[in-house]
């Protein structure tokens, strides 16, 4: 009999970064019994990385700005396969969920007349993200941070989970191992909420956090949930390049919103030159009148370096295959030039992205203020994952909820920036408020022992073989090494079939290694072992993300492909799932889009 | 290629020892990138904290030649390599394991200060108004990462150890961003005189010196905030006073 403790809850949420905890306060506050587990500890979650902002209509800086804009940007910059109710309740609740976070006590930058500032963001009509410098994640966390831990929350850190328990197909608990002595744990609850964040760590170039490995989708994926829109990773075009160690860190996009330009090593700003159809109407087509905007001129057109995420990476791409990238591999991002506008350009860029400035003179040494910078894209962050209904959360499996990056819907083919941790606030809300009914209406399911005896055998595998000692014992850390190169060069920013096939080929290959690895020494907080564990799901998402990336012989959003460059209408009308079959290999169909009401075509139609 | 020698903390609460792994080091490399290059190659379960590798996640302090500093962002090339790069685990705290300390202390002190309580709201919308020269100061107290370096460092909890009867630095940087929140309510300086120990601070600055988000931590937070204390208990008019205006 595997030895392990059990802890039982109305709620279990898995994740502490904005969606879990949102979802965790909010399940409280119904009275419920919640517990929060997360594999790091509390406020250190990928969500406080978040730099530039929060996206709600709140209209305090431009007026013309409401929910029915916020909506149709979203819906254009997911190029239309976004599931419109969530596209809907996203843009229609944001204001208030921020609203909620000053009521909570979190301090966002001010209008002159004292409201909340917000900035200019790529593919967002009017300024619109309600921000704190450059550190908007860290107090949106510690908001909720701060205000959840006096709400009776019982919270578990790290403990990760590896499987979630169920009766039939409801899902009735989960599984895992707390890393400080290494035991097993057994969460009892009535509803579970999985909010466990993205997958950028599949990848070798990422600005994503050690967690996020994918494990809610893989947790979700292999308890018989569905993945929808696996194929859309976002590559976001603007990380650190030089020097190596540092490569993949975020540059915020906050950086363009100020007025930082892109141009390549002809000192062009080379974004000026490839506007897209549907965005040409928005599009400022000079120099000066970009400029205008970003400081707040409400009749000039955005600049081309604020065009969505995709195509900005593609465009930067391009200059670098073509020859005119920078030295190390990237194009030069230049806010310093603003000191020809502004006599106080040196303390306006601090006082705006301060910790801008500070990353690049202690990582790079490079004063922001006073040279260009080197940027290249990197893996960000993931539009697919559990498919889930889209008011109440729910997946396909009673009892499983999930919000968060972890989920998909709201962002279609490519997310806007500043939609994240709206999408965090908004969804994890409704995934809390509805777990909790759910907890109410259902009694406490049945535990199968048989399941939690097969992932404990599973689990210590690696020890087994790494105290035999065999010098063929694989190393899990060059595993997740050699699947992180692959997947950047097989199925990164651009793919094509033949190499996507290869993938598939090395993925397969890598899960018979995986079988293999040793983890040596004790169970006490073990990284070795921990790595071997993360293995599971980093193959799962990778191979998900193939598959449905092979599925959709088109290029839309954060989806390109080089075999099939153009957009296809047949194919905008159709998600791509997958699932685990009954023989255990991934499963993948098409589905039509869910019908759009009729209101909500003619938003889309007058704003276009 | 150039190699540099580290010289690591290996063991747990029943004792370990210092061990020396000599690996490569390349341009722009920080300390962590030094640990996970020698976790994958020679020391697999060499037990270290990290989350974002960019100095946002405050998980990954350390001592480094004996100074509390965090590991993504202390860069190689400022760190004499000619001899051992000493790495060891946050002092203040119990070990887990090798760099590993459980700071769940740190946790249970915040739940036992009085939350956030706004005034009423402003405008019949439910918001308030602010201007942004009212809340420069507390935006620089909610830059806190806790690290809790400042706690490591602080002699009355690293020497003294008086864990029971004094929060350490980075409670005062949060009571003080809530007593100084322009929305705030709630009374604090009671406990920050008694349970919280705010007079055992003897205002050395050590905690400030090593804030890696450059918080003025004693002259902003802890001096303003023993000032308050002080008013409140002698000068309860004052008080009453400031509770007023904030309009409770
Ligand atoms: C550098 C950077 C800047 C960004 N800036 C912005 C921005 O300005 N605006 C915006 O809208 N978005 C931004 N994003 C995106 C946004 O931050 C993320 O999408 C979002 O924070 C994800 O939040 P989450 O709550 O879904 O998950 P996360 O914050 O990733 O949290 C996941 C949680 O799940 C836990 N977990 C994972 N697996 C397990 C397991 N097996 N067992 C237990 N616990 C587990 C983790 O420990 C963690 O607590 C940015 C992203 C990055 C990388
Ligand atoms: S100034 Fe006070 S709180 Fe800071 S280290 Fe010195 S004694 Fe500790
Ligand atoms: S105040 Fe500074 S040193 Fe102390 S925990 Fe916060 S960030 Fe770290
Ligand atoms: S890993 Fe986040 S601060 Fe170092």
């Amino acid at each position: 009999m595997a030895d392990y403790q059990t802890f039982e809850h109305d709620v279990l949420v898995i994740g502490s970064g904005g969606a879990g905890l949102r979802a965790a306060i909010e399940a409280s506050a119904t009275g419920v019994s919640v517990g929060l587990v997360c594999k790091c500890l509390l406020g250190k979650a990928h969500t406080v990385m978040a730099e530039g902002g929060i996206a709600a209509a709140l209209a305090n800086v431009d007026d013309r700005d409401n929910w029915k804009v916020h909506f149709a940007d979203t819906m254009r910059g997911g190029q239309y396969v976004n599931n419109w109710r969530m596209a809907e309740l996203h843009a229609r609740e944001a204001p208030a969920r921020v609203r909620e976070l000053e009521a909570w006590g979190a301090v966002f930058d001010r209008t002159p007349d004292g409201r909340i500032l917000q900035r200019n963001f790529g593919g967002h009509k009017y300024p619109r993200l309600a921000h704190v410098g450059d550190r908007t994640g860290l107090e949106m966390l510690r908001t909720l941070q701060d205000h959840g831990v006096h709400q009776g929350i019982d919270v578990h850190m790290e403990c990760t989970i590896l499987t979630l328990l169920k009766e039939g197909d409801r899902v009735v608990g989960a599984f895992g191992y707390e890393r400080e002595k290494g035991t097993f744990r057994v969460y009892r609850a009535k509803a579970v909420v999985l909010a466990t964040g993205g997958i950028g760590r599949a990848f070798k170039i990422t600005s994503n956090s050690w967690d996020c490995t994918g494990d809610g989708h893989s947790l979700a994926y292999h308890a018989g949930a569905e993945l929808i829109d696996m194929e859309f990773v976002q590559f976001h075009p603007t990380g650190m390049v030089w020097p190596p160690s540092v490569c993949g860190i975020l540059v915020t996009e906050g950086v363009r919103g100020e007025g930082g330009v892109l141009r390549n090593s002809e000192g062009k700003r080379f974004m000026f030159g490839d506007i897209p159809e549907n965005y040409r109407s928005q599009t400022a087509d000079n120099e000066e009148e970009g400029w205008r905007y970003t400081q707040g001129d409400r009749d000039a057109r955005r600049p081309p370096e604020l065009l969505t995420r995709d195509h900005v990476a593609r465009c930067i791409v391009r200059e670098i295959k073509e020859g005119r990238g920078s030295p190390h591999g990237g194009v030069f991002l230049d806010i310093s030039w603003i000191r020809k506008k502004l006599s106080n350009a040196s303390e306006h860029i601090k006082r705006k992205l301060p910790s801008m400035y500070h990353q690049f003179k202690q990582l790079a040494n490079i004063d922001i203020t006073a040279e260009a910078m080197e940027v290249g894209p990197t893996t960000h962050y993931i539009m697919g994952g559990i498919r889930v209904d889209a008011d109440t959360q729910m997946s396909r499996l009673p009892g499983l909820f999930a919000a968060g990056e972890c989920a998909a819907g709201i962002n279609g083919a490519n997310r806007l920036g500043g939609n994240s941790l709206s999408d965090l606030l908004v969804f994890g809300k409704r995934a809390g408020e509805y777990a909790a009914q759910f907890s109410r209406e259902n009694k406490t399911g049945v535990v199968n022992p048989g399941q939690i005896e097969e992932t404990v055998s599973e689990a210590l595998e690696s020890f087994n073989r790494g105290s035999k000692g065999s010098a063929a014992d694989g190393n899990p850390y060059e595993i997740q090494y050699e699947l992180q190169r692959f997947m950047q060069d097989l199925v990164g920013i651009v793919r094509k079939e033949t190499e996507m096939t290869e993938a598939i080929d090395r993925i397969t290959e890598l899960w018979i290694r995986s079988k293999s690895v040793a983890a040596h020494g004790n169970r006490q907080y073990n990284p070795a072992w921990h790595t071997a564990l993360d293995l599971r799901s980093l193959l799962t998402v990778s191979e998900a993300i193939t598959v449905s990336a092979l599925n959709r012989k088109e290029s839309r959003g954060g989806h390109y492909r080089d075999d099939y460059p153009q957009k296809d209408p047949a194919l905008g009308k159709l998600n791509v799932v997958v699932w685990k079959g009954r023989d255990g290999t991934i499963q993948v169909r098409h589905e039509p889009l869910p019908e759009m009401p009729d209101e909500l075509k003619g938003i889309i139609e007058e704003m276009k | 290629m150039k190699t540099a020698t580290f010289r690591i903390w290996r063991g747990n609460s029943e004792g370990g020892l210092l061990r020396d792994y000599t690996t490569e080091v390349s341009e722009g490399m920080v300390v962590l990138d030094a640990v996970h290059q020698i976790q994958s190659k020679q020391a697999p379960d060499l037990a270290c904290r990290w989350n974002c590798k960019a100095g946002k996640c405050g998980s990954c302090s350390a001592e480094i030649n004996g100074a509390p500093r965090l590991m993504c962002m202390t860069r190689l090339n400022d760190l004499p390599l000619d001899k051992p790069v000493t790495i060891e685990p946050m002092k203040a705290f119990p070990l887990i394991r090798d760099l590993v300390t459980n700071v769940s202390w740190n946790y249970e002190v915040k739940k036992r200060i009085k939350k956030f309580k706004p005034r009423r709201p402003d405008v019949s919308d439910g918001t308030w108004r602010m201007l942004q020269p009212d809340i420069d100061r507390v935006q620089e107290f909610r830059k806190c990462i806790e690290c809790f370096l400042c706690q490591d460092v602080c002699h009355v909890l690293r020497d003294h150890r008086k864990h029971d009867e004094f929060i350490g630095p980075r409670f005062f940087v949060h009571a003080a961003g809530l007593e100084m929140h322009p929305l705030d309510t709630e009374e604090r300086s009671q406990e920050l005189r008694t349970s919280f120990g705010i007079g055992y601070c003897n205002i050395t600055k050590c905690c400030t010196n090593v804030c890696p988000e450059e918080i003025k931590i004693t002259d902003n937070a802890i001096i303003p905030l023993k000032e308050r204390v002080v008013d409140d208990a002698y000068d309860p008019i004052r008080k009453l006073i400031r509770r007023f205006t904030n309009g409770d």
